[in-house]
C-alpha cells in the first residue's frame, strides 16, 4: 500500500488506536488536515486556541490513562501549545503532539510561521523528533507513543516539515507492531533485595506513614496501594496529584499533605519514624522547608524515575521500578513474613493521629450569610454522590476542591499540579467528557482562571460535551490575594478583577446555560438543576465570600509542624498550643 | 570535586543541544565539553568535565541517563583512568627568549608546530592540569593565543564504554 506522508501519519494514528485528536489547522499542516478529512477513524476535535487542544488532550489522558494526541501548525500554533505541553510534562502525562513545520528546504531561513519547535519544546518534553524523511513517519510515530507511554510518561513532540507530508509523494506504508530504542529501557521491576529491606523496615515501624502520589494513579496501582495499606493498617496521606489513589472516605486516609494539607497528615509526617513514598517526588509544595522535613523518619521511596530518587530529600531505601509490580511484591512479602505490624505502637500512633484530627482543621464558618467556597465543594460532592470527574484550574478553588471533594477513585481528580496552569480546567473537562460521555464532569474554577481559556466554551458546544462549570467567583485572584494578605500587609497589587464579564450572559452567548448564585441556600438547588440538565453545559457563577482563605497553610520556609490554622489565624489560640 | 563524565550517545542532530540544555536548565556547570563520532558512525562520544558535590554529580548522571539519546555513560573519576587534553599555544618570541621557550616546551614534552621570527605555535598534550602548568610557566605577556580541546578520557584496564 502506497500512501502520502499525510496519509501515513493519520493511518499510523489509527493503527495506534487513537480515538481523538485535538487540534487547529494552519498552513504547515494543511496536507495532514486534508488526509484527516478523507477518513472517519480518527475523530478530530477543533479547539479555539492551541493551548486548549493540549489541555483537552491532557484531560482525556488523565481520565483514561491513554495518551492524548494533539495536532497544531507551525510557528504560533506550536508556541501556543507549549504551555499545555509543559503542563503535561510536569505531571508526567502521556501525550503526543504533532506540530507542522515549514518545508525542509526553508528551515532556518526565518520563513513565514517558522519557529524552532524542537528547540523551544526541548526543556518541557520527554523527547522530541524532527521527521526528515517520509519513509520515517510511521516508525517515528510508533516511537513517539512508546516513549510517551512507558517508564515515567510524558509529552513527546513530533515536528513534521510540510514537504514530508506532500500528497504527491507516496511511499509504502507499514505500521511497526513493536519498536525498541537501544538507549531507552525504562525499569519495570524493582530490586528484590531493596524491596525485602523495605518490607523489613516497614514492619518495625512504630509511627509509620504511607505517602503516595500521582505515580500510583498513572501506574494504575490504586488497588495495590489500597491492599498494601490495609494489610499494614498504617495511615495514608496523598499528594495533590495522588488524590483518589486511596479512597478518601476510608478510615485510614488522613487527608492530603503539604502546603494546604491537613493538620493530621503534616503532623503525622513530621513525627513519623518510617515513611514510604510511593510514586511521589518530594515536591517543594509537599515538603515545606527541606531541612525540617520529617526529622525522625527513615524513608523508603518507590519511583519509576531514578532521577526522582534523592533529588531533594535523601532517602534510605530507594526502589526504582513501576509502582504496581513493586507493591505486588511487597504485599506478598508482608503476607509471608513472620513479623507483623507492631500493634501496640500502632494503637498509640492512631490515638495521636485522632487527637490531631480532633482539631478539625478543615472546619469553616457554616453560619455565614455569604457563600463559603468550601460549602460549594461539599454540596458538589453530595449532588454528584462523590462520583464525578472534577477538573480544576489553579488557585484557592483548586485547593478547596482537593480538600473538600472526597475522591474515592483514581483519575477522578484532574488538575495541573506541577506547573500550576491557570486555564487548564475547562478544556481538560471537555477532554474528560469525550472520554466518559455518561459521567458527570465538573470544572471547579475561579473567575480569573476561567478567563484564560474561556474560548473553549465554543468547543464544548460544537462537540456537545455537557460539562458543569462551577465558578467560585470572589472577584479576586484569590490565592494571590491570600499571599498578599499574609506576606505583603494586604497590599492587593493587581489581584483584583473589577471589570468582570457577566458570566451568565457570556455562557448564553456561547450557547450554554448560565446561572448566577449569590445566596447559600441557592447553591444546592442550582447544582441539582445543573446536573439534571444532562445534555447542556451549565456555567454556575457562584458569588462567594471574598475574604475566605485556604487553611491550613504551611507558609514559605516553614516545616510541616508549623502550620497556620484557621482557628489560630482568627486569634483564639495557636497551633503550637493545640499540638 | 571535578568529574569527567564520558557519554556514548546517538549520533543525531540535536543530541548535543539536549545535553547542553540540560546543564543550563538545571544550573549545572560545564567546565569543558568535547564531542566526536566513534568507530560506529551511529554513535558519538562526548566527554564532559563538571564540578559538584556527590549529590549534584549523582543528579547529573541520572538526568543525563534520562535523555533518550544517551546510550550509556560513566563517571571516569570513579575509577582509574587516563585523561588527555590537547593545547595549541601561540607565544611571542625574541632572539633572547626563543631558546628558553623551546626548552620549556621540551620539559612539558611539547612540540613546536610552527614558527616565525617572532612566534612559536607549541602543541602540548596531557591532563588538563599539565596544560595549566605550562601556561603558568610561560611569561603571561608572551602568550598570543591559547586553544584547548577540552579534556577527553578513557578508563584503564579491560573494561570499556561500548554497546
Amino acid at each position: 500500500m502506497e500512501l502520502s506522508g499525510a496519509e501515513i501519519l493519520i493511518r499510523s494514528l489509527k493503527d495506534e488506536g487513537v480515538e481523538y485528536i485535538f487540534g487547529y489547522p494552519g498552513g504547515a499542516v494543511l496536507h495532514i488536515y486534508d488526509a484527516l478529512f478523507r477518513q472517519d477513524d480518527v475523530k478530530h476535535i477543533l479547539v479555539r486556541h492551541e493551548q486548549g487542544a493540549t489541555h483537552a488532550a491532557d484531560g482525556y489522558a488523565r481520565a483514561t490513562g491513554l495518551p492524548g494526541v494533539v495536532l497544531v501548525t507551525s510557528g504560533p500554533g506550536a508556541t501556543n501549545a507549549v504551555t499545555g505541553i509543559a503542563t503535561a510534562y510536569m505531571d508526567s502525562i502521556p501525550m503526543v503532539v504533532i506540530s507542522g513545520q515549514v518545508p525542509s528546504p526553508v528551515i532556518g531561513s526565518d520563513a513565514f510561521q517558522e519557529v524552532d519547535m524542537i528547540g523551544i519544546s526541548r526543556p518541557c518534553v520527554k523527547h522530541n523528533f524532527l521527521v526528515k524523511d517520509v519513509n520515517l513517519i510511521a516508525e517515528t510515530i510508533k516511537k513517539a507513543f512508546y516513549v510517551a507511554t512507558t517508564g515515567r510518561p510524558g509529552p513527546v513532540v513530533v515536528d513534521i516539515p510540510k514537504d514530508i507530508t506532500d500528497p504527491r509523494i507516496k511511499v509504502p506504508y507499514k505500521y511497526p507492531k513493536k519498536v525498541s530504542i537501544r538507549s531507552y529501557n525504562p525499569a519495570v521491576a524493582g530490586h528484590k533485595g531493596q524491596i525485602k529491606k523495605a518490607v523489613d523496615l516497614l514492619l518495625t515501624a512504630e509511627r509509620p506513614m504511607i505517602y503516595s502520589g500521582g505515580g500510583v494513579v498513572i501506574g494504575e496501582a490504586s488497588k495495590e496501594l489500597t491492599e498494601f495499606s490495609q494489610l499494614l493498617g498504617y495511615p495514608v496521606t496523598n499528594t495533590l496529584m495522588g488524590l483518589g489513589a486511596y479512597p478518601a472516605t476510608d478510615k485510614q486516609f488522613i487527608g492530603m499533605l503539604g502546603m494546604h494539607g491537613t493538620y493530621e497528615a503534616n503532623m503525622g509526617m513530621h513525627e513519623s519514624d518510617v515513611i514510604i513514598a510511593i510514586g511521589a517526588r518530594f515536591d517543594d509544595r509537599v515538603t515545606g522547608k527541606l531541612d525540617m522535613f520529617c526529622p525522625y523518619a527513615k524513608i523508603i521511596h518507590i519511583d519509576v524515575d531514578p532521577a526522582s530518587i534523592s533529588k531533594t530529600v535523601k532517602v534510605d531505601i530507594p526502589i526504582v521500578g513501576e509502582v504496581k509490580p513493586v507493591l505486588e511484591q511487597m504485599i506478598d512479602l508482608i503476607k509471608e513474613s513472620k513479623k507483623t505490624p507492631n500493634k501496640k505502637a500502632l494503637e498509640t500512633w492512631w490515638k495521636q493521629i485522632k487527637d490531631w484530627q480532633a482539631i478539625d482543621c478543615l472546619e469553616y464558618d457554616r453560619k455565614s450569610p455569604l457563600i463559603k467556597p468550601q460549602f460549594v465543594i461539599e454540596q458538589l460532592y453530595e449532588v454528584t454522590k462523590g462520583d464525578a470527574y472534577v477538573t480544576s484550574d489553579v488557585g484557592q478553588h483548586q485547593m478547596w476542591a482537593a480538600q473538600y471533594y472526597k475522591f474515592d477513585k483514581p483519575r477522578r481528580w484532574i488538575n495541573s499540579g506541577g506547573l500550576g496552569t491557570m486555564g487548564f480546567g475547562m478544556p481538560a473537562a471537555i477532554g474528560v467528557k469525550l472520554a466518559h460521555p455518561d459521567a458527570d464532569v465538573a470544572c471547579v474554577t475561579g473567575e480569573a482562571s476561567i478567563q484564560m481559556c474561556i474560548q473553549e466554551l465554543s468547543t464544548a458546544l460544537q462537540y456537545k460535551t455537557p460539562i458543569k462549570i462551577v465558578n467560585l467567583n470572589n472577584r479576586f485572584m484569590g490565592m494571590v490575594r491570600q499571599w498578599q494578605e499574609f506576606s505583603y500587609e494586604s497590599r492587593y497589587s493587581h489581584s483584583y478583577l473589577d471589570t468582570l464579564p457577566d458570566f451568565v450572559k457570556l455562557a448564553e452567548a456561547y450557547g450554554h446555560v448560565g446561572m448566577r448564585i449569590d445566596k447559600p441556600e441557592q447553591v444546592r438547588p442550582a447544582l441539582e438543576e445543573a446536573f439534571a440538565m444532562k445534555d447542556r453545559t451549565v456555567f454556575l457563577d457562584i458569588i462567594t465570600d471574598q475574604t475566605e482563605n485556604v487553611y491550613p497553610m504551611i507558609e514559605n520556609g516553614k516545616g510541616h509542624h508549623d502550620m497556620k490554622l484557621r482557628i489560630a489565624a482568627t486569634g483564639t489560640t495557636t497551633d503550637r498550643e493545640l499540638a | 570535586m571535578r568529574h569527567i563524565i564520558s557519554i556514548l550517545m546517538e549520533n543525531e542532530s540535536g543530541a548535543l543541544s539536549r545535553v547542553a540544555g540540560l546543564f543550563s536548565a538545571r544550573g549545572y556547570n560545564i567546565e569543558s565539553l568535547t564531542v566526536a563520532p566513534t568507530e560506529d558512525a551511529s554513535l558519538s562520544r562526548m566527554t564532559l568535565v563538571t564540578r559538584g558535590s556527590d549529590d549534584v554529580i549523582e543528579q547529573i548522571t541520572k538526568q543525563l541517563n534520562k535523555l533518550i539519546d544517551v546510550v550509556k555513560l560513566i563517571d571516569l573519576a570513579e575509577s582509574a583512568h587516563i585523561e588527555r587534553e590537547l593545547m595549541m599555544i601561540k607565544v611571542k618570541t625574541t632572539e633572547k627568549t626563543r631558546a628558553e621557550v623551546k626548552s620549556m616546551a621540551d620539559v612539558f614534552r611539547g612540540r613546536i608546530l610552527d614558527f616565525t621570527p617572532e612566534t612559536y605555535v607549541i602543541e602540548v598534550t596531557g591532563p588538563s592540569e599539565k596544560l595549566d602548568a605550562f601556561i603558568a610557566a610561560l611569561d603571561a605577556d608572551s602568550i598570543i593565543e591559547v586553544v584547548r580541546s577540552g579534556a577527553t578520557g578513557i578508563s584503564r584496564g579491560e573494561k570499556g564504554l561500548h554497546l
